[in-house]
């Protein structure tokens, strides 16, 4: 890495013995950044603010927490209550899950559309789904601790899941219990690894970082940077509009903190745990119904767990399921139409994720899920063959002409006048 | 314009997400729900703090008997605009167990300020026991802890009604129309006229239901009004920052061609 010549002789002392101030300014001042990024490229860093927002939250609720099963629902109560401004610091943490959430699906549905897990940047993907595992892990541990209702139910649920692994299954429960119930040793290990996994996920953002510095952002049009006319340094151009993207997010993280904190939750987790009581209908959080959706489609307890595992797998192949040479979807006609059907599928298995395991909703659920494995395990990988795409601009330079010119004409394009 | 169409249809599929995981918060309740205005609700809702006077005296003289309130301490009655001799003089008209002294025996002595509300029952077999079997819950998170809990409590406490001539209700048991299964051990609570309040005010069974509704409102959520005044504060600054930094952006971003 070249060295910079800074003008401060403090930071040039230090530099030149520590080259830090060198590395920040390559990797994030003049850091080529494709010009033509759309708003949909704001969300990697909406992660990584909503991943710190989380750890710092996470880390001040420690101080207070007391992971016990007589005593941690009292503890988030006098959290909420006696702690100074310890009702924001729960609310801001208790709907940054959610918000995470949000971001990272946005995040993850932008790289499906514009084939951004695509050569050169499979290794950038799978440490991307590497981080949603761990995030899920870290959110389902994160739920049981304020030891509510659907805290220990869905703590139940869950865990009960592993007991379908043949032969060892019921050993692996008890071991991850660390009894014969979900009780306080399970406490107690949910809240040192909820503590741990946060940082386990930021060695591999940075990992993911690393990677995504290698080659560069993916753009829109999905077509390599060709030179300095395509690219822009990160800062001041990206830091702004980065910036921006952070104020709008927080605009709206905001409004469900402080005045309707409570909507993405589940009101059955403000009456204490109790063992001896079920409730009605245990549903996960949000943004794991989806994936309870496909585990409840499967009749068998086992193919259950393995599709619902499998619905993250199969994301890890997802570069060489898809094998076609264009990478966005902007020039993939029937693509295109697919992924929007598949976004559709995703939100449907929401939906019933949510609805109780009855009637036309089984039946729904196990069409919706098979759907989700067609999808990955048999278009994208016919249509890698049989899509005739459109074609590729030669540069990002090029001046973009409308969408309409662009679907009838077979012909090269003009040469970029930059 | 083609971005912005683009990043329409990404937010609303996150609508989408965002509702289907609200529509799981609605099942379990089955009853009849009254939906009503609320002083609290919307952001810029307060409480009527004579209304949660109110309340509190209805909480005293009607639920206290049998339902407790863990989490509020009497010096948490600030909130309803009592002073702090009124609190002590509240604090001291109940009796909590205190201890070892220096005999090493627990000793009952009148409350203070920083005491929680007793409960009524020494543990849980012993409410079970009073009441045929059933355990009146805690009151003080009750109204996050039910969907829709503000309307569903009104509706619990103004529904009661006589049982249709198909429906059997046993003994110890009362048909109330906006409880899950219509059967519900808890005996009416509220009559109307059964307090006397301070003043002239409306000792009606619905007043009295949205005045203890309020109270309880409270107690789910003590920084409620705080929260709102805050969050207030914020979006004004935020939708500030949002015009100063797409400005900012735009700036920058002036010189460069598409």
């Amino acid at each position: 890495m070249q060295t910079q010549n800074f003008k401060s002789p403090v930071v040039r002392w230090i530099d030149h013995r520590l080259p830090i101030f060198s590395f920040m300014h390559h990797e994030l001042h003049e850091y080529p950044t494709p010009k033509n990024l759309n708003y949909l490229w704001n969300l990697g860093s909406l992660a990584g603010l909503a991943l710190v927002t989380m750890i710092v939250t996470g880390i001040i609720l420690a101080m207070h927490y007391t992971p016990h099963v007589d005593h941690a629902f009292e503890s988030v109560e006098r959290i909420m209550r006696d702690v100074n401004q310890g009702w924001l610091i729960r609310y801001i943490h208790m709907n940054g899950a959610s918000f995470f959430f949000i971001v990272v699906f946005i995040h993850i549905f932008r790289g499906l559309y514009y084939g951004s897990y695509k050569a050169p940047r499979e290794l950038l993907w799978i440490l991307g789904v590497l981080i949603l595992l761990l995030m899920m892990a870290t959110a389902f541990m994160g739920y049981v601790l304020p030891w509510g209702q659907m805290s220990f139910w869905g703590a139940t649920v869950i865990t009960n899941l592993f007991s379908a692994i043949p032969f060892v299954g019921e050993s692996i429960v008890i071991w991850l219990w660390g009894g014969f119930s979900v009780d306080n040793p399970t406490l107690s290990r949910f809240f040192a690894l909820h503590y741990l996994m946060p940082f386990l996920i930021v060695g591999v953002v940075i990992l993911h970082i690393i990677a995504l510095h290698r080659f560069g952002s993916n753009n829109p049009l999905g077509i390599d940077v060709n030179g300095k006319q395509d690219t822009l340094p990160f800062h001041p151009y990206y830091t702004s509009k980065d910036l921006f993207g952070a104020v709008v997010f927080l605009t709206i993280f905001a409004s469900a903190v402080f005045f309707y904190p409570n909507y993405l939750g589940h009101p059955d987790n403000y009456i204490p745990a109790n063992p001896l009581q079920t409730p009605a209908h245990i549903v996960p959080e949000w943004y794991f119904l989806p994936f309870y959706a496909i585990l409840r489609a499967i009749p068998d307890k086992l193919g259950g767990v393995l599709f619902m595992f499998g619905a993250i797998a199969v994301l890890f192949i997802l570069p060489w399921l898809d094998k076609s040479p264009v990478r966005s979807g902007r020039f993939r006609p029937i693509f295109k139409v697919f992924f929007w059907l598949l976004l559709a599928d995703c939100v449907l298995l929401g939906w019933l994720g949510a609805k109780p395991a009855e009637g036309i909703y089984v039946i729904l659920s196990r069409l919706a899920t098979a759907w989700y494995f067609m999808h990955f395990l048999v278009v994208l990988p016919l249509l890698s063959y049989v899509e005739k795409t459109r074609p590729l601009p030669q540069s990002i330079s090029t001046p973009v002409m409308g969408g309409a010119a662009m679907a009838g004409s077979a012909a090269p394009r003009e040469k970029p006048d930059a | 314009m083609r971005k912005l169409n683009i990043l329409t249809r990404g937010l609303s599929a996150v609508a989408g997400l965002i509702l289907s995981g609200s529509v799981a918060f609605a099942a379990g309740a089955g009853g009849k729900i009254v939906e009503r205005d609320w002083s609290f609700s919307g952001p810029f809702g307060n409480f009527d703090k004579a209304s949660l006077q109110r309340g509190f005296q209805v909480y005293r003289e009607v639920c206290s008997g049998c339902h407790g309130l863990d989490f509020i301490a009497f010096r948490n009655l600030a909130d309803l605009g009592y002073n702090e001799a009124e609190i002590k003089a509240i604090a001291a008209e109940y009796e909590v167990e205190d201890g070892p002294n220096d005999e090493g025996e627990m000793f009952m002595r009148p409350g203070i300020p920083a005491d929680r509300f007793p409960n009524p029952f020494a543990n849980e077999n012993a409410a079970r026991a009073a009441n045929g079997g059933a355990y009146p819950p805690d009151l003080s998170l009750m109204v996050k802890a039910r969907p829709n809990g503000a309307n569903y409590l009104y509706s619990l406490l103004t529904g009661y009604e006589d049982a249709p001539e198909s429906m059997d209700v046993p003994d110890g048991m009362h048909y109330n129309s906006a409880y899950s299964g219509n059967m519900i051990a808890m005996g009416q609570p509220i009559w109307g006229d059964d307090i006397s309040l301070a003043g002239d005010g409306d000792t009606s069974m619905e007043a009295l239901a949205a005045d203890v509704v309020t109270f309880l409102a409270w107690t789910s959520e003590p920084e409620m009004e705080t929260r709102k005044r805050t969050g207030i504060a914020a979006m004004a600054f935020l939708l500030v920052m949002c015009f100063v930094s797409y400005g900012s952006m735009r700036y920058i971003w002036s010189d460069v061609k598409k």
